[in-house]
């Protein structure tokens, strides 16, 4: 299967700051009442974007000096809590095509790769200082580069890190692991009839 | 040199090597959700995929089926489309699914286990974060997204990095009235919410061997809290003792076969760990959260932080949370007013749990204005907390007893949280609008922590509320 080498992802950013930010808080459950994931990008961020009658709240996503944003810059732990691949469909459809924040949670850290999102960390102090010139001029181009695992703003660069297992698959355009998967099934069938599962 | 259960497990799982370094993992079981679900099969549709092994995926429902009016259609359409959905895809693809007509349907982690389809040595893999709650066999299992279930639907496999291994040892004897939850609560705030990360937990120790099976997925369950992709103890004649004779347990001659096979997958004596971790039992409170994560956590007799009084880096997530939770800065925990009893979820909602509660709750009654309900965990836990009278203990006290599923731990059915409402909750998750409103306030705690909770209308230290020392002592 032919996908994309995500080498680069340039655009503007938005910074969304805060801790442990939970796929509860991406994606509230009550929008998970779906048979696909067509449309959650409107959801993002629900609960804290928009009030019960739904006008918004001062949020960064309701900014509209960050429209259009492509990255999204967050705190430690982003994508904590449930396994819900929701969260990720929700940023990628909402236009999101990288996450750059401290550290993040493995099991949204691995659907976002396999969408093809890269997620880049960075220090603490660098992510201050990357979210301190974005909310300054948030008409910045920035360029996550994952070949690199960098960040970069006009002449700035930060020195990040990406698991090396997933910048490999993002560069090799291999993120989406099906068709390899499936290369391996005579081998799988082998194992489930060696341990007797079959 | 020895290996560890998960290396072992590991090992015998793993497939390939694959072009990024991530292993090809072979999965032993699969089990699926309505959740979930639907979007793998949609992908697996658009690519012309079928099911590789339907016999090694089960399915039931629980997320978002009702706990009260449980006649299809369900009145809210959205969840009677998911319904139909997943059982459209079971028929079409030849998977076995425990739904409501089967009197086997539950929560997905209570199901596995009460079935005997959860066995020691195995990989299992879920589209759900708690699935960690497996482990408590000896398995390795993983929650997963909705694209890896189409994987392991497609090949029976998936692309998976090994974990490095933290043993967690806990000595000792925990003090009357402290639970596997708060043994679980005890670890996450000590270690923290992202502790774990690249790390399975094996839990081990004397509190673990004396643990039951039920006991042990509690804590299994929560290992995610705290950042482990996967939790688990090793397999001991409780496990043993716990599965022989359940529908999917092996059977006669290959009962015996099968026993021997899980004991070789235990941790070897001279195995190394990665880390090593030691708590004293005795040192574990009863435990309560009072924030917006599991890992902000005090004993029911210590204060809630004060901004003022943690270290710098913390104050901008102590007032977050404070302000969130409207708990005053520096005031005990206990004493705090709920409005919602919930005692129910993946982490607590099983036989062991209502049995527990239901000795001290005889006789007492829910103070006024509290909504109580318990929510049994399957259709398997209510029939045997009925023949054993359990669900009119609890009636009688004025809690709601209600029908099998995942009810207000996440809100994706009729049970929520109303505006900034309070819930003393047996579940697993704190987070910000979790409980189904966008202000809705949950402080996590033990079932009987629940009830004590239930009864006074007021976080409550159940020790004193249900005299438990002098119970245990008399």
């Amino acid at each position: 299967m032919a996908l994309e080498k995500i080498k680069l992802v340039q655009g503007r950013a938005v910074p969304v700051p805060g801790d442990a930010i939970d796929t509860d808080r991406i994606i509230p459950a009550r929008f998970m009442k779906c048979v696909t994931f067509d449309g959650l990008g409107e959801y993002l961020f629900y609960d804290v974007r928009k009030n019960d009658d739904g006008t918004d709240k001062p949020h960064p996503l309701n900014d509209p000096r960050y429209a259009g944003a492509s990255i999204l810059i967050s705190g430690a732990n982003f994508g904590c809590g449930s396994s819900r691949e929701h969260a990720p469909q929700a940023l990628y459809r909402h236009g999101f095509r990288a996450v750059v924040a401290e550290s993040f949670a493995e099991i949204f850290f691995g659907n976002c790769t396999t969408l093809g999102i890269p997620c880049l960390s960075l220090k603490r102090a660098d992510l201050r200082a990357l979210t301190a010139a974005v909310e300054e001029d948030p008409s910045l181009p920035v360029t996550v580069d994952v070949e690199a695992a960098a960040v970069r703003l006009g002449d700035r660069e930060f020195a990040g890190e990406i698991r090396p297992s997933a910048r490999q698959a993002l560069l090799e355009g291999r993120w989406d692991p099906i068709g390899e998967l499936l290369e391996g099934l005579p081998a799988a069938n082998a194992s489930l009839s060696r341990l007797g599962y079959v | 040199m020895g290996k560890t259960l998960f290396e072992k497990v590991w090992d015998a799982h793993a497939v390939r090597d694959l072009a990024n370094g991530q292993t090809q993992l072979l999965i032993a079981t699969h089990l699926i959700h309505e959740v979930t679900s639907p979007q793998a099969f949609g992908m697996l549709r658009d690519l012309g995929l079928k099911v590789a092994h339907p016999e090694r995926t089960f399915a039931t429902v629980d997320h978002i089926v009702p706990t009260d009016q449980r006649t299809e259609p369900f009145s809210d359409p959205l969840a009677d489309a998911m319904i139909r959905e997943l059982r459209r895809n079971c028929e079409e693809f030849g998977i076995t699914y425990f739904d409501i007509r089967s009197g086997r349907q539950g929560i997905v982690h209570i199901v596995g286990p009460e079935q005997g389809i959860t066995q020691p040595g195995t990989t299992i893999a879920c589209g759900d974060s708690h699935t960690s709650t497996h482990g408590a066999f000896g398995a390795v299992a993983f929650g997963i997204g909705t694209t890896q279930i189409r994987d392991v639907l497609a090949t029976q496999t998936m692309a998976m990095g090994k974990l490095k291994v933290r043993r967690i040892n806990v000595d000792g004897r925990l003090r009357p009235g402290v639970y596997a939850k708060d043994v679980i609560l005890h670890i996450i705030r000590t270690l923290g919410v992202n502790g774990g990360t690249g790390y399975a937990y094996e839990y081990g120790g004397e509190v673990f061997d004396r643990f039951s099976m039920e006991e042990r997925m509690t804590v299994c369950n929560m290992s995610i809290e705290g950042g482990a992709r996967a939790g688990y103890v090793n397999p001991d004649e409780t496990t043993y003792a716990y599965l022989k004779g359940r529908p999917y347990s092996p059977k006669g001659a290959a009962w015996e076969e099968a026993v021997e096979r899980w004991r070789s997958f235990a941790s070897d004596a001279d195995c190394s760990y990665d880390d090593v971790v030691h708590f004293r039992a005795e040192d574990i409170p009863p435990t309560v959260t009072w924030g917006i994560n599991p890992g902000q956590g005090i004993s029911i007799d210590e204060r809630v932080p004060s901004p003022d009084t943690v270290p710098a880096e913390e104050r901008e997530a102590v007032e977050e949370a404070l302000a969130y939770m409207k708990l005053p800065a520096g005031r005990p925990i206990k004493g705090t007013p709920i409005d919602v009893a919930f005692l129910g979820s993946c982490t607590n909602a099983r036989l062991s749990d209502f049995v527990e509660v239901s000795k001290y709750l005889k006789g007492r009654r829910v103070a006024s204005g509290i909504k109580a309900i318990a929510v049994p965990g399957s259709m398997g836990v209510d029939l045997l907390c009925k023949e054993m009278g359990l669900d009119e203990i609890f009636r009688e006290a004025g809690f709601e007893w209600r029908e099998a599923g995942c009810s207000m731990c996440l809100a994706m059915n009729p049970d929520k949280l109303i505006g900034d409402q309070l819930c003393a909750s047996s579940s697993n998750r704190n987070f910000k609008g979790r409980q189904g409103s966008p202000t809705g306030r949950t402080i996590l705690m033990s079932p009987l922590m629940v009830a004590a909770a239930a009864v006074t209308g007021e976080v409550s230290d159940a020790r004193e509320i249900f005299e438990v020392e002098e119970l245990v002592e008399a």
